[in-house]
């Protein structure tokens, strides 16, 4: 070991803390479904959520004057989006899922979802 | 010197858009009223082709052009009302409408496949003109900021309905 620093134990408190950490995690270890958000703007498919699951809901949020889609390249969903309009789509399979917008096709975006 | 070298790239970069060249720099009032003509242009463009075109992914660009069109034109109409500012008719507005008028009257001969080649070809056509004046003279030369962020949207449209009517154009080949 170089330096010195290393301990063979963790201080008492990181010991204390790791606890509380694993304790706090521990209902979202169980999975419960989850609702993310995904905002059009400006003719573009905004941040994509993190940590998403099969079972969770996407809600894409419409902020634009224009009528958008939000389509999966495998069909597995296609929601469309008048201007100002919300929709939901649950998601049922786990991978990589490329979707895009079927009327403006430079608006792209990748959803990663776990099982 | 200076001022024929700033005369001469002037005209270079008006050049792809021949329709839009014009001697002086247009102002707020005439960059609103070729903005707002680019859209009734192919507003009218789209409801030719669903008078006439029976093939489902014509019409469905077509809808989607007067669909996109008419939004920004009414966003255009709310700003122009707000700003106080009456869109002034133009040589460039003219001259785009001349040839869209052309357009129309040709392809209003053609029918069936035909018909929608030409009306795709035409609107890549169109956007790449409309995106080119768009960037190279009607949002650097507007001075309101709120009419520079519209023409912005309208040019990320603008773009998107290109790429579109290049898609459409592939596929109906």
């Amino acid at each position: 070991m170089s330096g010195g620093t290393w301990s063979p134990r963790p201080p008492r408190r990181l010991v204390r803390f790791g606890l509380a950490a694993a304790l706090a995690l521990a209902p979202a270890a169980q999975a419960a479904p989850r609702t993310h958000k995904i905002v059009i703007v400006q003719m573009a498919f905004g941040p994509m959520p993190a940590g998403l699951r099969v079972g969770d809901t996407i809600v894409w949020v419409n902020q634009d004057i224009f009528q958008h889609t939000a389509t999966a390249r495998d069909h597995s969903f296609d929601a469309v989006l008048p201007p100002k309009a919300t929709a939901r789509v649950r998601l049922s399979k786990a991978g990589t899922i490329a979707f895009y917008c079927r009327f403006h096709p430079g608006m792209t975006g990748k959803l990663e979802v776990a099982k | 010197m200076r001022m024929k070298l700033a005369s001469v790239a002037f005209a270079l970069a008006l050049a792809p858009a021949a329709a839009f060249s014009q001697a002086a720099k247009p102002t707020d009032p005439q960059i609103a009223h070729i903005a707002y003509t680019a859209g009734e242009i192919d507003i009218a463009a789209g409801k030719q082709a669903l008078k006439v075109s029976k093939n489902a992914q014509v019409r469905s660009f077509a809808e989607e052009m007067v669909r996109d069109h008419t939004a920004v034109n009414d966003q255009a109409l709310a700003l122009v009302k707000k700003l106080h500012v009456t869109p002034q008719d133009n040589p460039t507005s003219q001259a785009l409408k001349k040839k869209a008028d052309a357009q129309l009257a040709s392809q209003a001969k053609l029918s069936g496949a035909a018909f929608d080649r030409a009306y795709a070809a035409n609107e890549v056509a169109y956007h790449k003109t409309v995106n080119s004046a768009l960037q190279k003279t009607l949002i650097p030369d507007a001075k309101n900021a709120e009419l520079k962020s519209l023409l912005q949207t309208g040019l990320k449209l603008f773009t998107e309905h290109q790429h579109h009517a290049e898609e459409l154009a592939a596929k109906i080949k």
